[in-house]
């Protein structure tokens, strides 16, 4: 498996913060007027994305495009997939074409994996269905590490954000050890916070879901985090917040009554931001619901990371393709 | 083939453990083993060092609008030695940081992706400096190439000049050096070995044998 | 132009080895004989002779999806699965919803001639579980129906499955439930718990089935009439129709291979090939269902052979279809399971995989007896044969079988059909 990433749960701690060192080191790029490396020339990465979405796509793209690679854009709409071509079809006809590396978004739960047995190139999963979205993940944890002073350039003595706590909390690696982070929202349908649990898990972190029961998964007891009802009492136990988008389709299958009342007990809106530590940060991964899960001044609010998000996305995925791609193909 | 470790190596991201990190020796708890001989002793590199930060400071005229970067991992050490001498003597400190060249190496693809040194460029950039480049030891000259490239894509540099502690020969590429602590002829069946204070715990060169672990 | 045969020493469901001497399409006698001029002989050292098996839910896809499976190749598959005769589910197109449908099928298993071919009559009409079909026509049509199921899809209506449970006591039928409640099932795609929240794939909870059961067995008690459970998956399940049972309700229940060795682990890797409806469950229910067959809750296995061309499983886990073959491998799988684990002997494995069947499917002079004067159609099964299951040499004409890999127990080596061999040597004959 280490040939792909599919999944945050096959990372290791270590694989985990190879991946935000490597990130730590190349966000820099975006600061320079030459914004290019060409450790990836000629190779081919393919997106293939059968769901709409332009953020991710164009996060891959750049990343992809920043490291010389030769990027090839494939969207579901109006092209043979829209006519009926099937996936393994679809795949072969990138295997024809030499992609080194396809990076697949899908409606369906493990479309990459099923990609993965049909192409030698490497898959990088952009999301597929309620399953996982392992560079979203790991760009949310590479934004906490950078905000608590645990990335490698904050612990090499630059001044950053406090950690909360005392130092001697911060794990000498640097991972997310002590952290306390709050997921809110459908975590049943997400594969967002799928992801996250596993990879703050792995890094160390404190994990918090909080939803109405309808929208946890029954199995939730078994995952590595904790559970709460009670998005109130959470608040002040939080140095991390990530809200999670809703889709108000879910109200018409009785996952809660109205959008008004899943806002009331589940919304982040002014007065519970106010309720957090002095410290902690609100994110999500967008795209937002201005209004039903997040207030308009909580999403522009200083506490508020969403939108570096997207800048470091681009470093994540940059750090992602290196590693899988830069070097000497399959295992040594 | 056994891995050839030039820094931390992955195989993409497998769950094996990472090395110590930033090092590519063994720690220098363990003995020279026998058949290795070493070649500079401490004073010896203290006094190259010395030689050299006094060699920068002639050529730069007193170190003006120049800046040294050293390559990781054990350039960076020596940069920093470099920087103090010199500010020592010229009673002013000499903007100095670290430019990692893993991603313009030409052989990344013989290995598995490697994790990246660090890349610190002084606040004033490069543009128009003279910028000495400093690393332990000069073999094929790749390592600059790759470094010059990385200056490339950084800004224009006035100049560039190469420092390094050892030059061991069988140049690949038309580079050659501005300063240099000590020429050592070697074979290419030889393995010359730099431990670092900052690095290893203590300071000597090492000559020696390649042997099963590689270039170890 | 029947032929004599004699079967030298099988062991009749286990026991000790005997001769078997087959004439004019009946068991002539059990016991040391001499052969008489003109039979054909049969080494039979070391195998097992069981009656033919019966298998209560076979999907033959003809009419409609002969792309599948057709009449023909489904029942050769059966044949080199042990079994004698088939009960072949209503889910075809056009429906077998009609006299003249069922009529066709049943017609196309005689000329195939490898097994008994018995069409399950659809309850509603177009399986659209608003229009009670013509239950009556397809009883009285040459195909003689006595089950009736709408499998693929759940008589949920609870007034429709009363009034179906109340109309086919005129003519000693059984309505044989797919159990699925339709609403808490929607976009279903594997059991939920541990391993659909991992996987991100759409929970189906246990409860859809067993409140279905529990309401249907509720029924049929209330109107005094026969109730069938097919292919049942859950330990809550097993429960349920334990109580039933224990009223002295006309309660039976069938389990497939399938769930009696395979778990929802499976899935991990998100191949189709281990999708079906109902879906794998956990170890818990696993060991559940096979104390439920051992000791006699579940009346028997049926094989829900549901066979789909590649395409229609090559594909990502939603969109891929429902099923699993499973004639050519139910005999290996029952001894992996219940025999070489000590649940249920050889015997028990004619009880359930033959007699019983027979019984529930109303099926006069078929399943279950090794006895003179019983029609000879039994099968010689080798339990010390062991090899890994290959779905490309299967007689069927799909490969969406989930122990493709796997290595398993046991060998059909012949199968007779009221005296004539199906089955020689592990091959048609």
């Amino acid at each position: 498996m280490n040939r792909h990433l599919i999944s945050a749960g096959d990372l290791t701690r270590d694989d985990a913060l190879l991946i935000l060192d490597t990130a730590d080191e190349l966000a820099q790029i975006s600061d320079r007027p030459i914004k290019k490396l060409p450790t990836l020339r000629g190779r081919t990465v393919v997106n293939l994305f059968f769901e709409d979405s332009t953020r991710t796509r164009i996060s891959f793209e750049a990343a992809a495009k920043r490291l010389s690679a030769d990027v090839i854009n494939f969207s579901a709409k109006g092209s043979s997939v829209a006519k009926g071509e099937s996936l393994k079809d679809t795949a072969l006809t990138l295997e024809a074409m030499g992609a080194d590396a396809v990076i697949v978004r899908h409606s369906a739960s493990g479309a990459p994996q099923r990609l993965a047995g049909w192409v030698r190139g490497t898959v990088v999963n952009a999301g597929d269905g309620s399953h996982e979205h392992p560079t979203q993940a790991l760009l949310d944890s590479f934004t906490i590490r950078r905000h608590f002073g645990r990335s490698a350039s904050s612990r090499a003595g630059a001044p950053g954000a406090a950690s909360p706590g005392s130092a001697s909390r911060v794990p000498a690696d640097g991972a997310l050890d002590g952290l306390r982070v709050t997921i809110v929202g459908d975590v049943l349908h997400s594969r967002v916070a799928r992801s996250n649990v596993l990879l703050l898990h792995t890094l160390g972190a404190d994990v918090t879901l909080v939803a109405p029961p309808t929208l946890l998964p029954v199995a939730v007891g078994s995952w590595p985090c904790s559970v709460s009802y009670d998005f109130d009492s959470a608040l002040p136990k939080s140095d991390v917040v990530m809200m999670l988008r809703v889709q108000q389709e879910r109200m018409n299958a009785a996952y809660f009554p109205s959008v008004r009342e899943y806002s009331r007990r589940y919304g982040l809106d002014a007065a519970r931001m106010a309720q957090l530590p002095d410290q902690a940060i609100v994110m999500h991964p967008g795209p937002m619901n201005r209004g039903v899960e997040i207030a308009a001044e909580v999403a522009d609010s200083a506490r508020s990371t969403i939108v570096e998000q997207v800048a470091n996305g681009v470093s994540v995925r940059m750090a992602v393709l290196y590693l899988l791609l830069g070097g000497a193909e399959g295992e040594s | 083939m056994p891995a050839v470790n030039h820094g931390p190596g992955h195989p993409g991201l497998a769950s094996s453990p990472a090395p110590a990190p930033a090092s590519d020796s063994p720690p220098a708890s363990s003995p020279a083993p026998a058949s290795r001989k070493v070649v500079l002793e401490p004073e010896e590199i203290r006094r190259a060092l010395t030689r050299i930060a006094h060699e920068i400071l002639e050529r730069t005229d007193g170190g003006a609008g120049t800046v040294l970067l050293g390559i990781p991992t054990r350039g960076v050490p020596l940069a920093q030695r470099l920087a103090e001498r010199i500010e020592q003597v010229e009673g002013r400190p000499i903007p100095h940081g670290s430019l990692d060249i893993t991603m313009y190496r030409d052989d990344l693809r013989l290995r598995p992706a490697r994790a990246l040194g660090r890349t610190e460029v002084p606040a004033g950039g490069i543009d128009g400096a003279i910028v000495v480049l400093v690393d332990d030891v000069l073999y094929s000259g790749r390592t600059v190439r790759a470094a010059l490239d990385a200056l490339n894509d950084l800004g224009r540099p006035r100049s560039v000049q190469l420092a390094v502690l050892i030059d061991r020969g069988h140049r690949e590429l038309p580079v050659r050096p501005d300063y240099v602590g000590k020429n050592l002829p070697t074979s290419k069946q030889e393995v010359v070995r730099v431990m670092l204070t900052e690095v290893d715990g203590a300071d000597a060169v090492l000559l020696g044998r390649a042997d099963s672990e590689g270039r170890e | 132009m029947s032929e004599t045969w004699l079967i030298r020493g099988a062991r009749p469901l286990g026991g000790e080895p005997a001769d078997i001497l087959i004439r004019d399409g009946l068991i002539d006698s059990i016991g040391a004989a001499t052969a008489p001029a003109g039979a054909q002989a049969i080494g039979a050292d070391g195998l097992i002779a069981l009656p033919g098996l019966v298998d209560l839910h076979t999907h033959l896809r003809e009419p409609g999806r002969e792309d599948a499976e057709t009449v023909e190749t489904g029942t050769r598959a059966a044949a080199l699965g042990g079994f004698t005769a088939v009960h072949a589910m209503a889910n075809t197109d056009p429906v077998a919803d009609t006299a003249g449908v069922v009529e066709q099928i049943w017609r196309l298993g005689r000329q195939a001639g490898h097994c008994d071919v018995h069409p399950v009559g659809a309850v509603t009409v177009g399986l659209g579980g608003a229009r009670l079909a013509e239950l009556g026509a397809m009883a009285d049509s040459a195909a003689r129906v006595r089950v009736f199921s709408d499998d693929g899809k759940c008589v949920s209506d609870a007034v429709l499955m009363r009034r179906a449970l109340e109309y086919v006591k005129a003519f000693d039928g059984v309505i044989a439930q797919h159990a699925q409640e339709p609403r808490l099932t929607d976009g279903a795609q594997l059991n939920e718990g541990e391993m659909s929240a991992r996987l991100g794939l759409t929970g189906w909870p246990a409860v859809a089935e067993e409140a279905i059961i529990a309401r249907d067995c509720l029924l049929a008690a209330h109107v005094g009439s026969a109730l069938h459970i097919c292919h049942v998956s859950t330990a809550g399940s097993v429960e349920i129709i334990r109580w039933a049972k224990g009223k002295g309700w006309r309660v039976t229940a069938e389990v497939t291979p399938h769930h009696l060795l395979l778990t929802d682990s499976l899935a991990a890797g998100y191949d189709p090939v281990y999708k079906v409806n109902p879906p794998l469950r956990t170890a818990a229910d696993v060991a559940a269902l096979r104390e439920g067959l051992a000791d006699g809750t579940i009346d028997c296995v049926a094989t829900d052979h549901a066979p789909h061309p590649v395409e229609d499983k090559e594909t990502e886990w939603d969109t891929a279809a429902f099923g699993m073959t499973g004639l050519e491998t139910a005999l290996r799988v029952v001894q992996q399971a219940m025999v070489d684990t000590g649940l249920l002997d050889w015997a028990g494995v004619a009880d359930r995989m033959s007699r019983r069947p027979a019984v529930i499917g109303r099926l006069a002079g078929a399943g279950g007896e090794l006895a003179p004067g019983q029609p000879a159609s039994l099968t010689l099964y080798d339990p010390a044969a062991r090899d890994t299951v290959n779905p490309a040499t299967h007689a069927s004409r799909s490969r969406n079988s989930p122990f493709g890999g796997m290595e398993l127990p046991g060998r059909v080596v012949a199968t007779f059909l009221r005296g004539i061999p199906t089955v020689l040597d592990g091959k048609i004959a």
